[in-house]
């Protein structure tokens, strides 16, 4: 009888933690993202993907007009792990884009836009007046479209006019996705928040390349692609550490997730939530629910109760 | 040590069979895929042209599998001009595969949808009765009718041909035949593969009189492992979820027979 009380009592006072989040303004019942540029293309699969644990989906990047992408092979399986792709930004137009999602009211998504230049993102942002888009994020990272992404990433100049107009246009929380171009990310970084972005994904895809011995050619047909999955997990980890170090901007880790303890290796390095993709090649959608359980675990073991306590720790040993 | 389906393996092509003008198998030598279940597929890269998701074809030689592939846009017509002795890369096998069934069987294949009805007539019993049903444009495009009578020498058994002008077999769509097949047969179990529509009309068919039926979808892909999102049909990727859906699940479906997604993800009509 003592016994039960006392259960009963503990269970009480034992506050149950919450995976809920805060990005600066932007607020998530669970941390983790689905990353840009995979499976984001209907609704459907959105939804999905947010039932099976996903916090928020980030769109494929939409560019003003469709956009086919390079022809296959897009996608691979590195030897030793990771995968390279160079699928070329296929999407179908931010306006085809905001009328299927317009009769979204349940998933929280974030929308991530590409272009060349302020007008590009000005007119997409238009597109979506009537949709309920939790925030936008700018890609200035891509690396194996040209003229856009990390090219346009690398000019501050650029960086500074697209995220002043972005957030002009719009009282959404805007997100700047850097990645490692020409142009030192830290100083992206640097621009973006003097211009006024609200938050930082970091980081894309890393430039790579293959090349099949057998056939003596380059696998992917774009030759250059992008590197995610576990081999750039240290690259990313490092490169919050570094901007939650040198910036007061809240941070969403990206690139090479695949545990909970790569998600919580991110909050303690200084980011408030966490985007991955790769992992669902390897693991499937059921990573989601995986990672949300493996947090609470670590979490009730450390006594937190938010997500916020443990953001940025790491910098204080 | 166990292959990572997920890594390309490069093979050579060892014959060239021609099956029909626009319609070549190509066989080459792969345990692994040799022993794929009906249904499951491969990502094929044509070096220097394209990579291209296939469903896994029979061969009649042991430890040896093949393609067989129309010509019809860049990639595949990359692969029907690929020679004896050429390399191509191989991934996979990837989805999921045919329930099949004990007792009266029906397999609907138009056109290349045939390939993983050949693969499912070898996992049939000698006691199945089994119908295959070839659908076919016009009587040049008629193909694996011989293979079919082969493969089910052992078994009661009835290939129909249908050419849409009927210039051999029976004339009109292979889904006439169907209609009237479930009408007055029951079966134990209904498998499809081709055109959408044609599996579409079969789903229906098959639906309405609550007859077991599977179709082997078929979509634009990029990676076959469920990154990419290409291949979604609603909520469900065809590499990951499939390429194998029972029709009562697919018609509930809102794309089904209806829509597929273009290379820059846009919805398309039929």
């Amino acid at each position: 009888m003592n016994q039960l009380l006392y259960s009963k009592l503990s269970s009480l006072i034992k506050v149950e933690p919450s995976l809920e989040t805060s990005i600066g303004q932007i607020q998530l019942e669970r941390p983790v993202m689905l990353a840009s540029g995979i499976l984001g293309i209907s609704l459907d699969v959105f939804n999905r993907l947010y039932r099976s644990g996903a916090g928020a989906v980030v769109t494929k990047s939409l560019s003003t007009e469709p956009w086919d992408g390079y022809p296959n092979p897009t996608i691979f399986s590195v030897n030793g792990g990771g995968w390279m792709n160079a699928v070329g930004l296929s999407n179908p137009g931010a306006p085809n884009f905001a009328k299927m999602i317009e009769s979204n009211q349940e998933v929280p998504i974030i929308v991530s836009l590409v272009g060349s230049i302020p007008e590009d993102f000005e007119l997409m942002i238009k597109q979506f007046k009537n949709c309920k888009v939790k925030a936008y994020e700018l890609n200035l990272s891509c690396p194996h479209v040209a003229k856009v992404g990390l090219e346009v990433g690398d000019d501050p100049e650029l960086v500074k006019e697209i995220v002043t107009t972005t957030k002009n246009s719009t009282n959404v929380p805007v997100i700047a996705k850097v990645g490692l171009g020409t142009t030192h990310y830290l100083k992206t970084v640097g621009t973006a928040v003097e211009s006024g972005i609200d938050a930082i994904t970091a980081i894309n895809t890393v430039r790579a390349m293959a090349i099949d011995v057998e056939t003596q050619r380059p696998i992917l047909s774009n030759k250059f692609g992008g590197l995610s999955g576990t081999p750039i997990k240290p690259i990313a980890l490092r490169c919050v550490y570094e901007i939650s170090s040198k910036y007061d901007i809240p941070i969403i880790g990206c690139g090479g997730i695949s545990t909970w303890e790569d998600a919580v290796e991110f909050f303690l390095a200084g980011a408030s939530g966490i985007q991955l993709g790769s992992a669902i090649g390897d693991n499937w959608i059921h990573i989601f629910d995986d990672i949300n359980k493996g947090i609470l675990q670590y979490m009730r073991k450390k006594n937190y109760s938010t997500i916020k306590e443990m953001v940025g720790i790491a910098k204080k040993s | 040590m166990q292959r990572n389906p997920n890594h390309t393996t490069i093979v050579r092509i060892e014959k060239v069979i021609v099956e029909t003008p626009t319609v070549h198998t190509l066989v080459f030598s792969d345990e692994i895929m040799s022993n794929v279940l009906p249904g499951q597929f491969a990502m094929v890269w044509i070096p220097g042209i394209n990579e291209l998701p296939m469903s896994v074809m029979i061969s009649k030689e042991s430890g040896k599998a093949a393609f067989t592939v129309r010509k019809h846009g860049p990639a595949s017509t990359g692969l029907f001009n690929v020679k004896e002795g050429q390399q191509i890369g191989i991934r996979g096998p990837y989805g999921n595969s045919f329930d099949v069934k004990d007792g009266k069987l029906l397999l609907v294949g138009g056109g290349t949808g045939l390939v993983p009805m050949m693969r499912l007539l070898t996992f049939v019993k000698p006691t199945d009765d089994v119908t295959v049903l070839i659908g076919a444009k016009s009587k040049d495009e008629v193909f694996f009718e011989d293979l079919s009578n082969n493969l089910l020498e052992n078994n009661s058994h009835r290939i129909i041909v249908s050419t849409d002008d009927g210039s051999y077999g029976e004339k009109g769509f292979v889904t006439d035949l169907v209609e009237k097949l479930v009408n007055e047969n029951h079966y134990d179990g209904v498998y499809v593969c081709g055109p959408e529509i044609m599996m579409y009309k079969t789903v229906l068919a098959a639906n309405s009189k609550k007859i077991f039926v599977q179709a082997s979808l078929e979509r634009m892909m990029k990676c076959g492992v469920g990154i990419c999102g290409s291949c979604c049909v609603g909520e469900d990727l065809v590499c990951k979820d499939g390429t194998v859906f029972d029709g009562e699940y697919l018609s509930q479906n809102k794309e089904f027979g209806i829509f597929h997604r273009n290379k820059a993800g846009i919805l398309e009509n039929y």
